[in-house]
């Protein structure tokens, strides 16, 4: 295997409160996500996946422990990462195409070659004809397209995503879900997914990496060798159904789900 | 590829104008107030008409509307009135504009700068709590009878909505948006105009909403104190002659400017804010 986009190694996080305690966020964490894999992180609300997360895209510092990217240590924010968060995070003042380019301003990049790089991840996303509307004239899904869109926009070698789709409906989500596999077999970035959803976790991940409650530790790995593209009467197959036991049993009895 | 998820996309929806074209019926059974706004007016008008005619009240206690009316008129094709006006209305928009200017600097500067903004705190709440117009006499002694004692004190007392309304426009940026600008390791100032400054722009509005209103008192009050002309002054005159109706109609006029001037700023706000809504914003 090629060396990986992310190694993290021994990583631990604390936060002290404002009441002078320590919480400890994250404990122990040791992970190596490779060249175009798709990693989804699966865990109860409040494990740290967020803060893992942060830190792996260069908001957050670490408290101890090695993450690199790319062979180098992470000290703060990087070009080479596109992130997605749980909210679009449009701005409503810009139109569709502008949100996209965003990065390509804030970097500096020349804007010309990157527009015609933003409208082709329009419709890459579905987006075509509604490059000059504005968020408030779409709908939720659509507003979470254009936020992919504009992740990948200036071409990171990363994608992280923190439970992009975790305010859709059912329906809608599951067709983000294989929005995103597509989009994800044809751009061939490496995908680092937060969800809380094991289904989601499974249906999208080459790993899915089970997470304890804090402190958030990993508890296992689980390889889904399920063929690609994964389709969604997949969902209903006995073989899935085994992965997504699999998890909610790492997950459940000890009532760290629901 | 199909677009799966847009059934929930906003619909096209027809402008009132249409609507009304279309059905003038149900236009106005779904908008009752549109027929009844006016209503009110008419019966307002007419009891109080009623009323002064069928006890022979004394126009120099309350005029009936006909004889305002005939005081508007009257002053309206003689020209005095509109001399009077203009000069109101020039030192209300003048007043409004210098606050407009310093006001958006101001608190741009002290909402970049926690040291600024910290030094200065207590003296902007000790200002704000203070009447601004109890300065006024001491402006008309500063700067003398004219027009300009006028336009600063409608600015001073325009300014603090438009500081106030700034400052928290620029402090009230959700944190997704600074997070998807610190990701793209935007600096401070292309964090400010891509983000702090748009962001800001809804507050800005409704402080410039208030402050447009409290020009035109700021001008009114100067007028007061001391002045040879404006509306303000016509009042005085008027009161001098117990010319009640008069005062009345120059009430009109006053009122048209503040509902006037308050409609250019509306018409202005939804060409460039078009995509926030003026109720989502707190007031000063």
């Amino acid at each position: 295997m090629s060396a990986p986009v992310i190694a993290v190694s021994r990583l631990e996080k604390t936060y002290l409160t404002r009441a002078g305690s320590r919480i400890r966020a994250l404990a122990d964490v040791t992970l190596d996500i490779g060249d175009g894999e798709f990693v989804t992180i699966v865990g109860p609300s409040g494990c740290g996946k967020t803060t893992l997360l942060r830190i792996l895209g260069g908001l957050l510092a670490a408290s101890s422990g090695s993450v690199e990217l790319l062979g180098r240590r992470i000290s703060g924010p990087s070009r080479k990462v596109g992130m997605v968060f749980q909210d679009p995070v449009l701005l409503p003042w810009r139109t569709v195409l502008d949100n996209v380019m965003l990065p390509v301003v804030v970097l500096r990049l020349d804007r010309a070659t990157y527009r015609r790089r933003a409208r082709e991840l329009l419709a890459l996303v579905g987006l075509t004809g509604f490059e000059d509307k504005y968020p408030h004239e779409l709908s939720g899904g659509m507003r979470q397209r254009v936020a992919l869109a504009r992740a990948l926009v200036h071409d990171p070698a990363l994608l992280l995503m923190d439970e992009p789709f975790g305010a859709l409906d059912a329906m809608t989500r599951e067709a983000m879900n294989l929005e995103l596999q597509r989009i994800w077999r044809e751009s061939g970035k490496t995908v680092a997914f937060i969800t809380h959803s094991i289904p989601e976790a499974a249906f999208l991940g080459d790993r899915v990496i089970v997470m304890s409650p804090r402190p958030g530790r990993i508890v296992d790995v689980v390889s889904v060798e399920l063929g690609r593209p994964r389709d969604l009467d997949m969902l209903g197959s006995d073989a899935f159904g085994v992965y997504t036991r699999k998890i909610r049993q790492m997950l459940g009895p000890k009532g760290w789900l629901e | 590829m199909s677009v799966v998820d847009d059934a929930d996309a906003p619909a096209e929806r027809l402008s009132p104008l249409e609507e009304f074209r279309r059905a003038p019926g149900a236009f106005i059974g779904r908008r009752p107030h549109v027929a009844l706004v006016p209503l009110v007016l008419v019966v307002v008008v007419g009891a109080w008409e009623s009323i002064v005619r069928i006890w022979h009240i004394p126009e120099f206690l309350v005029p009936a509307p006909s004889a305002i009316g005939r005081a508007l008129v009257a002053g309206l094709t003689s020209r005095l009135y509109l001399e009077h006006f203009w000069i109101t209305f020039y030192e209300s928009l003048l007043g409004f504009l210098i606050a407009a200017a310093a006001g958006i600097a101001c608190g741009t500067i002290i909402a970049q700068f926690r040291v600024v903004e910290r030094t200065l705190y207590p003296y902007l709440v000790a200002l704000q709590t203070l009447p601004k117009i109890a300065i006024a006499p001491l402006l008309i002694v500063w700067l003398g009878f004219g027009l300009s004692s006028k336009v600063v004190i409608a600015a001073l007392v325009a300014f603090f909505p438009i500081l106030v309304n700034v400052i928290v426009g620029l402090k009230t940026v959700d944190a997704g948006k600074l997070d998807l600008m610190r990701s793209l390791d935007a600096s401070r100032w292309q964090t400010f105009r891509h983000v702090a400054f748009p962001n800001a722009l809804p507050f800005v509005f409704a402080g410039l909403d208030i402050a447009i209103v409290f020009s035109v008192l700021g001008a009114i009050v100067g007028e007061f104190v001391g002045s040879q002309r404006g509306l303000g002054n016509l009042i005085l005159q008027f009161h001098t002659s117990l010319d009640i109706a008069g005062m009345f109609a120059v009430l009109l006029l006053l009122a048209a400017l503040g509902v006037g001037l308050h409609l250019v700023i509306q018409v202005i706000q939804r060409r460039v804010i078009f995509w926030a809504q003026a109720d989502h914003v707190i007031g000063a």
